[in-house]
Order: structure tokens, then C-alpha cells, then sequence
């Protein structure tokens, strides 16, 4: 059965930006742990010959032509923005890598 | 901080390399991979985007079929195998020029697998040699949006904020990952950086993209390790990301070699990390560590549905590829009538598209090598630049070399209509207007110069007219330079013996 510890529900956290204490950690480790069990119950009667569903529907190959359909206007798509600079968006500073 | 670096020789001697490239290649689709989004480069910022390349809520994708067939045919192309079945996945990280705050790519189902690409390069006995460089995937992805940083240091460390731009979020990329390459020895860069070379050549042919790599429509990462000479093990490896001309692939690697080697060398080990490569300096530095920050949890795509393409799809794709690459260097070098030494020049230098391309607009295939691997690689090498991001067209070096054929230019003008075309001035016929750089064949013209040259030269004229015809050369220079290089020496040549023979 699943082991979820503390520093893995930490590592989660830290990967999806969410900042959370101690108390909090406590709390939602055994929380992690229950779902993973539950899930896993579905592993115990799914035999080897059911293949692991990631689409619901039995549904391949739908394509779009490669033609050009209409753009937002520029400040339609910016109109989200909390602020603009240069018809950009203006993001807070990016520490780390450039890509 | 700079790094400690031995020499290339004194690390080969004690180290083998292994290296892998990682390729991105842009498609020139006319939209993007998931949305109707125009794929054009250089529109004004955040004018090419809709609700699904920006990532809103309720926005759903859908994948472009002529990005899926540039796909499999760009794996066709490189001998790969064509998945009958596979999926787009997430790779889930945070960075501001991705809004979805995953990039739709592929993880363990790539549409094509286990190819190999054969590489010329030149052998250090002055011949050329094949190395095979294995494919060990290409898969399809997005590219994601540009950003600009503002603050005084123009770059990332140091901003104050930066700027977003969309408009090439969600372009078409084909990833194209290599086997690692072992036993090269000292050609690994060289090796490296033709496979790079050739896959380009391959891209253009294939027509799939616009393979500029100053547009960065062509990006590489270079992975590179080092281990024992002779040991036959694989070492640790850096990865240096976005090395983004040939000649910065075989520097970049070389750099890494004498890097690694001097870290051994130490005692210490590579530590795995992301590199950056600084194009001005020539080194690369320390980026982030092999850490957390790349655990991407990718999963299945549950937007996109799977692709089962046909074998019949398929096949038929087969039916469009353009010639293998070696066949392909064998017939041109025969049409142009080009020597092995010739060829090997050409295809080292990166050229062999460019003189295909003059040729193709009317130029002898002698004359396009002369401007190509003379002038314009002078040029190039200069400014530190590429031959094909040189401003001039191969359009353009044809026409110069009409203008040559027809006598409206010599040579020497040629070379100042080329510097006018390189400065932006126009095409060659715009730029010979501007400068007024025309040879002068008007006889009225050059008649008086003839006339002149002759008054001023009586020995010279004695010794033509007793039909030593050899000495007309000094009048013809005498001619050249009262008209500053602009007279059409043949017609010169012809007065100046009518006049006196």
C-alpha cells in the first residue's frame, strides 16, 4: 500500500508553488496517503488485461487543417494582464533559468 | 569566475568524449500545433494568439495535421521507425513564457524512434569520413513565448521584471534527440557540429522548415562526457542549451572537453548540470543543477486524443522524401563537376545549399563556389557569422555574377556591389545603379582614355605597335585607373589594338 511521507508532500508543494507549514503538512500527508489508497483499490481488481485509461473515450486521430483562423486583437489578449508594458505582458522577475 | 581549462590535445589524450545533440527544429506550418494561430515570425508582439495558446480556462486544443506529417516525415527522413500509436503528454513546470504552466510535448511515445543520420566529415588525413549518428527519437512539442527582461542588465540575472511576448508560444517543434556518439576522439566537435550541418541540409530538403538558425528556427543542446581514455565507460554529463550556430556547436563542445578534462584532472568530478553557452566569450558557465526542478510529472495529454497514423499514411509519406543526404552530395558534385577537395570545402563550409541555390538561379556552378567559399566566407568569418544568416541571397550572388557574364561589372566591382548588397543598399542592380559602379563600354568613353593613356605612354605605344602586344597591359591599367576601375577591359584591350596595330 502507499507510503506518502511528509518530505515527499513537501517536495509536491514546493513543485506546484504552494507554500505550506508544518501544521499543514501533518495534515495533509495522511489526506495524500488516503487517496492513494483508494486509487490503488482500483489497481487490486483492474486484471493485467485492462490497459490504464488516460482518454475515457476509444477515440484517435482527429486533426485540424493546417489553416489560419482569426487571433484575439492584441488588447483582447492582453486584457487579462495584470499589468502591460510594450504590448507585453509584464511578469514579476524570473529567478533561475532562461529557456 | 572563470573555469579552469585543458588544453584539447592534453584532454584527448587522457579522455575519450561522448556527446548527444538535442535538436529543436520549428516547423513553417502556416499555423500553430494546437490552434489555428498564425505561425509567422516577427509579427508585433501578442498579435498572433487566441484563448488556447494563451492557456485560458475552457480553451481545447487540436493538433495540426501538417505538423504531424512534418513529423513522420522528418522521422522517415532519419531511417526511424513510425509509432502506429502514441500520445501527447504534459511536462509540467512553471516559467512565465508558458502559459498553461505545462508545455503539450511527448514523453515515452515518440512518433519516431531509433534512426540514425550518416555524417560526412572531413578525416584528418584530408579525406572525408561517415560516422553514423544514431537517432534515438524525434518527437513533437510547442515552442513557448519570448521573453525580454528589463533592468539594467539587459539580461535574465539582474532584471527587474520582463516581458512576455505569445506570439510563438505553441509553434510547431520537432525534438530530434541522438543516440550518445562515442569514438570519435578528436572529431567529436567536428562531428558534432555536421550532424548538425546535415540535418539542417535534411530539414531544407525535407522543406519543413524555414532551418534558420538565426531565427532560431533551429536550436541545439550539446550533452557532452568525458571518460578514461580507452575505459570505455560513459562519464557525467553537462548539457549546454541553445548553442545556436555550427561554429558555436564545435566550440561549445570543444570548450567542454578542456573543461571536464581539467575538473578530472583535479581529483573532482562533473557535477550534472544545464550550461549556458556565451557566444562572446566562448565559454560556458554553470546553469542549475540536475535537480527537483526537473521532476515535469509528465502524464498523458487528456486534451488531445492519441494518433494511430495509418501504415498507409505513412507510406505514403515515404513517397515524398527527397533524396539521402549522401546521394544527393554525389549527384550535385557530379553536375557541378566539382573535385572531392572542391566538394569537401563546400559541404565543410556550409555551403552546399547556398551554391545549390545559385546555381538554381542561374549562376555556373564554378562561379557560385568562387563567391560562397571566397568573398563571402571572408566576410563571414569577419563578422563571426554564419554564410547562410549573411545578408545577400543566393538570388543576389547569381545576379552578380550576370552582371559579371553580361560585362556590366569586372571582379573588382563586383566585390563593392557585394558590399552594397551586404550593407542593406538593395539588390545588385540597385546597388550598381546607387554606387554607379557600371564598367563603361561606351566607346566615346573610353575611346578618350584610350587616346589619352597612349599620349602619355609613347614608348608603350612604340613597342605595341611593332607588335609586342604583351605591353598593351600597361596601357590597359593606365586606361583602368584614369577611370577608376570602371572600364571594361576586353573592350579596352580591343581599342587600344585598333588604334595602334
Amino acid at each position: 500500500m502507499p507510503q506518502i511521507t511528509r518530505d515527499e508532500v513537501r517536495h509536491l508543494a514546493d513543485l506546484a508553488r504552494i507554500d505550506l507549514d508544518d501544521a499543514e503538512l501533518d495534515r495533509l500527508a495522511p489526506q495524500l496517503e488516503g487517496i492513494l489508497d483508494a486509487i490503488a483499490s482500483i489497481s487490486a481488481v483492474a486484471a493485467e488485461d485492462v490497459p490504464a485509461t488516460s482518454h475515457p473515450v476509444p477515440l484517435s486521430n482527429v486533426y485540424r487543417e493546417d489553416v489560419v483562423a482569426a487571433s484575439l486583437a492584441p488588447e483582447e489578449a492582453l486584457s487579462g494582464a495584470p499589468q502591460v508594458e510594450q504590448q507585453r505582458f509584464e511578469v514579476p522577475r524570473i529567478l533561475g533559468d532562461e529557456q | 569566475m572563470s573555469d579552469q581549462v585543458l588544453s584539447f590535445e592534453d584532454a584527448l589524450e587522457r579522455y575519450d568524449p561522448t556527446f548527444g545533440l538535442e535538436v529543436h527544429v520549428e516547423l513553417n506550418t502556416e499555423t500553430k500545433m494546437f490552434c489555428g494561430c498564425q505561425n509567422a515570425f516577427g509579427a508585433e508582439p501578442n498579435t498572433q494568439t487566441c484563448p488556447t495558446c494563451l492557456g485560458l480556462p475552457g480553451s481545447m486544443p487540436v493538433v495540426n495535421r501538417t505538423a504531424v506529417e512534418s513529423a513522420m516525415r522528418i522521422g522517415l527522413a532519419l531511417n526511424c521507425q513510425i509509432a502506429d500509436w502514441c500520445r501527447f503528454a504534459r511536462k509540467n513546470y512553471f516559467y512565465p513564457d508558458m502559459p498553461k504552466n505545462f508545455q503539450t510535448s511527448q514523453y515515452d511515445e515518440p512518433i519516431a524512434f531509433d534512426g540514425y543520420l550518416d555524417v560526412e566529415v572531413a578525416s584528418p588525413d584530408g579525406g572525408s569520413e561517415t560516422v553514423r549518428v544514431e537517432i534515438e527519437r524525434a518527437h513533437m512539442e510547442e515552442d513557448t513565448g519570448k521573453s525580454l527582461h528589463v533592468g539594467t542588465s539587459g539580461r535574465i540575472h539582474g532584471a527587474d521584471y520582463s516581458l512576455v511576448d505569445y506570439n510563438r508560444a505553441g509553434i510547431p517543434l520537432i525534438e530530434i534527440v541522438t543516440k550518445p556518439v562515442a569514438g570519435t576522439r578528436a572529431s567529436a566537435p567536428a562531428v558534432a557540429r555536421a550532424y548538425v550541418e546535415q540535418l539542417r541540409e535534411l530539414i531544407l530538403a525535407l522543406g519543413v522548415s524555414e532551418a534558420r538558425m538565426d531565427q532560431g528556427n533551429i536550436r541545439a543542446d550539446v550533452n557532452l562526457s568525458l571518460a578514461p581514455a580507452g575505459s570505455g565507460e560513459l562519464g557525467t554529463r553537462t548539457e549546454t542549451k541553445n548553442v545556436n550556430s555550427f561554429r558555436s556547436i564545435e566550440r561549445a563542445a570543444r570548450y567542454e572537453i578542456g573543461r571536464q578534462a581539467a575538473v578530472l584532472e583535479e581529483g573532482e568530478k562533473v557535477f550534472q548540470e544545464t550550461r549556458h553557452w556565451h557566444e562572446d566569450t566562448g565559454v560556458t558557465t554553470s546553469g542549475r543543477a540536475k535537480s527537483d526542478a526537473d521532476d515535469y510529472r509528465y502524464f498523458p495529454e487528456p486534451d488531445l486524443v492519441p494518433l494511430a497514423p495509418s501504415r498507409e499514411w505513412v507510406n505514403e509519406l515515404r513517397t515524398t522524401l527527397p533524396e539521402p543526404p549522401r546521394e544527393r552530395r554525389a549527384r550535385l558534385q557530379a553536375e557541378w563537376g566539382f573535385s572531392d577537395l572542391e566538394m569537401r570545402d563546400t559541404v565543410g563550409a556550409g555551403a552546399l545549399v547556398l551554391v545549390e541555390q545559385t546555381v538554381a538561379a542561374g549562376a555556373p556552378a564554378q562561379a557560385a563556389r568562387k563567391w560562397w567559399l571566397g568573398e563571402l566566407a571572408r566576410r563571414a568569418n569577419e563578422t563571426e557569422t554564419e554564410l547562410s544568416a549573411l545578408p545577400i541571397t543566393p538570388a543576389d550572388v547569381a545576379r552578380v555574377q550576370a552582371l559579371v557574364d553580361a560585362r556590366t561589372i569586372n571582379d573588382k566591382l563586383a566585390r563593392q556591389v557585394l558590399d552594397g548588397v551586404l550593407a542593406g543598399e538593395g539588390d545588385p542592380d540597385e546597388v550598381v545603379a546607387a554606387r554607379g559602379l557600371a564598367v563603361v563600354s561606351d566607346d566615346g568613353a573610353l575611346s578618350a582614355a584610350v587616346d589619352e593613356a597612349i599620349a602619355a605612354n609613347p614608348d608603350v605605344a612604340d613597342k605595341i605597335r611593332e607588335g609586342k602586344l604583351n605591353a598593351a597591359g600597361a596601357l590597359i591599367g593606365a586606361v583602368m585607373k584614369s577611370m577608376k576601375g570602371q572600364a571594361d577591359a576586353a573592350r579596352v584591350r580591343e581599342l587600344i589594338l585598333e588604334k595602334l596595330g
